[in-house]
């Protein structure tokens, strides 16, 4: 079957019904974070993300949750999704080893505008494992480094060893010439970087703000902060995204869980232009 | 228009049954109204009303022999198109993976709803916009929905905790039927008004005994139906309302509603439009099975936000304003249109009788915002 007709195959498919997938390898970024690489076999023949969507992950009889893709949007055969181990479904994911099976359906929401950033400088503000769904998003501006200005990254984490992609932190900022700017809220014996939250690396850069665009993932609270951030250094709300989280079931619309104010994260969300969720970013328990 | 005469409405249940619909329609159970399986004219609510108020439901005897003299119960049609319980799908195991079989929606049911009111035409038009409309269709409701035939009765009374006329739903049914029919009990006559609302209403009056209406028996029947707008139980003032509650986040009546409420998601449960689910995966003994199934969910749930960091509304209080804000308010701007069709059904249900309309003319009237209505 040519790769044409199984796409528009896989579209036809219901929205809610999950496919096998093969678990090719687990990696663990930190004590109760991993990162699973999925073999998409024939299912993936069709399937095309965009950086910062997510997907519904089945565990067998278990349940699904909502995470995003967190490799390459030019390698969609191959997905890695960056997972942190706190529920049923997120425990069994992190028991699952090489050869097992689980079930996906997906890409779901939307992504990371690019086109604006092209020929701009790039701020990239994360908080914990927000780095993951910005890590697609990074592998595509390296890959054509020279079609944008600066990239920077600001990443904070709770300590040193929950640290994220620690090796190609290095490696984008080595290689790749990006300004990565990483900061823990507690340090220990081993840590000579930065303390403190992300908001407070922004004293060591300068943004020229008509030419910057910015992607902001992490807690809420930590994106309130950031946004604040870089309004006060002038970047206009239209140049800012974030992306945002609510409960899901069922990702297309229809189960009411990841409501955000008048949108449905699964469906609008979940990365918005800083605009449309301004008000909303202030209103506790919305 | 045309007549039916009482002696002649079974002919209608025939009739669609003969057309291979399995018809629903309102019966006593319970010691309420509720839909289920009609084959009959006599199987009908006849001689019996309901009492409503807040917190309040009953049954009545009348003094005659009315088929549709009562309001809508804690029935909704949602329950056929939007089960409260579906099988999203099944999954066996194979070998170290597993296969699925998807839902299979060849063997649905086409049903004829009898008796749909007005504010319930509304309601289901909404739910067509959350399931049909949008980027993705949840096949298992289009594929109900698109053969379901529908029999719309108007309501010749209002209940005590009806609202229709406010939310311009009601009491009349304009569109969104096959049929429509009005009961008139005057002058010892006993018989149906019936609209035509669509091609396959006409073929099935066809089979049943009718004539031509004549313009009295039209008159006769607007003024019953106007009679029954100017006694609505209730009223909601709709003007600017969605604006009013996005400026009344930290209104403190939501504090004092979240006193009374018990959270219970009586009100979401008998709502007609609340469409939240939540799924479930369930394995056999062996393992062997596992099935995916979806059911319905509340806001009200403690579960119902919960994520990795921690749960997003954690109150009573959050939770009540997340449900009227988002049917009188973010409603509007998801679909175009507010998600309440004033069918009084969560004012009736909710166990310590908390209703939508005077909170919301609560917070109105002492608005937070600049804005005075």
């Amino acid at each position: 079957m040519n790769r044409k007709t199984q796409a528009a195959e896989v579209e036809v498919l219901d929205p809610m019904t999950t496919h096998p997938v093969l678990i090719r390898k687990t990696i663990w970024e930190n004590d109760d974070t991993f990162t699973l690489t999925l073999d998409m076999g024939d299912y993936g023949q069709g399937f095309r993300f965009l950086p910062g969507q997510f997907n519904m992950v089945y565990v067998y009889g278990v349940g699904e949750a909502a995470v995003s893709i967190s490799s390459d949007p030019a390698k969609p055969a191959v997905l890695d999704h960056t997972i942190h181990r706190v529920g049923l479904v997120t425990t069994a994911l992190a028991q699952m080893k090489r050869g097992d099976v689980i079930g996906i359906r997906g890409p779901y929401g939307s992504s990371w505008p690019i086109d604006c950033a092209r020929g701009k400088d790039v701020c990239i503000a994360s908080g914990g494992i927000g780095l993951a769904p910005l890590r697609p998003i990074i592998y595509t501006l390296i890959k054509r480094r020279e079609e944008y200005g600066r990239i920077i990254v600001l990443y904070g984490g709770r300590s040193p060893l929950d640290l994220l992609y620690r090796v190609e932190l290095e490696k984008w900022a080595n290689d790749f010439n990006v300004e990565v700017l990483v900061t823990v809220d507690r340090g220990d014996s081993s840590w000579k970087g930065h303390i403190g939250v992300v908001t407070s690396l922004f004293q060591y850069i300068k943004l020229d703000a008509r030419e910057t665009i910015a992607y902001v993932c992490g807690p809420e609270v930590m994106m309130r902060y950031t946004v604040d951030e870089l309004d006060r250094r002038g970047i206009p709300q239209t140049q800012t995204y974030l992306s945002m989280e609510r409960n899901m079931k069922c990702a297309v619309g229809f189960c009411g869980h990841c409501q955000y104010g008048p949108t449905f994260i699964c469906k609008e969300g979940p990365v918005y232009p800083l605009p449309r969720v301004r008000p909303l970013l202030d209103r506790k328990e919305l | 228009m045309f007549i039916v005469e009482l002696s002649d409405l079974q002919g209608l249940i025939t009739a669609l049954q003969g057309n291979g619909y399995a018809v629903i329609g309102p019966t006593v159970r319970d010691g309420a109204i509720t839909f289920d399986t009609l084959n009959s004219v006599d199987e009908l609510p006849r001689g019996w009303t309901d009492v409503q108020e807040a917190g309040s439901y009953g049954i009545r005897r009348r003094e005659d022999d009315a088929l549709f003299a009562y309001n809508v119960g804690p029935h909704s049609w949602k329950k056929f198109l939007f089960p409260s319980r579906l099988r999203l799908f099944a999954a066996q195991k194979a070998g170290k993976g597993f296969e699925v079989d998807p839902a299979p929606t060849g063997t649905l049911p086409r049903y004829a709803f009898f008796g749909v009111r007005s504010c319930e035409l509304a309601a289901i038009a909404i739910q067509d916009k959350i399931f049909m409309d949008g980027k993705y269709t949840d096949k298992h409701y289009k594929t109900l929905r698109k053969s379901a035939c529908i029999i719309a009765v108007n309501c010749v009374r209002v209940g005590g905790t009806c609202f229709c006329d406010s939310m311009n739903t009601g009491p009349r049914a304009k569109a969104g039927f096959d049929l429509a029919l009005t009961e008139v009990m005057a002058d010892g006559k006993h018989h149906f008004l019936v609209e035509v609302g669509s091609p396959l209403g006409k073929s099935l009056l066809q089979k049943v005994t009718h004539r031509e209406a004549q313009d009295a028996e039209k008159v006769q029947v607007d003024r019953i139906l106007k009679a029954a707008e100017d006694k609505m139980g209730r009223t909601l003032d709709t003007q600017k309302l969605p604006r009013v509650l996005q400026d009344n986040f930290e209104h403190p009546r939501w504090e004092d509603i979240a006193k009374r409420c018990l959270s219970c998601a009586n009100c979401t449960m008998v709502c007609p439009t609340c469409f939240c689910s939540t799924v479930e995966d369930v394995t056999d003994l062996t393992g062997d099975h596992a099935e995916r199934w979806r059911r319905w969910d509340s806001c009200f749930t403690t579960d119902f936000t919960k994520v990795a960091g921690g749960n997003m509304r954690m109150s009573t209080r959050t939770r009540y304003r997340q449900w009227m804000t988002h049917k009188l308010s973010n409603w509007v701007e998801q679909f175009g249109t507010m998600g309440c069709v004033g069918c009084g059904r969560c004012i009736t249900w909710c166990p310590v009788g908390i209703d939508i309309t005077a909170e919301a003319t609560a917070i109105r009237e002492n608005s937070m915002s600049t804005l005075n209505g």
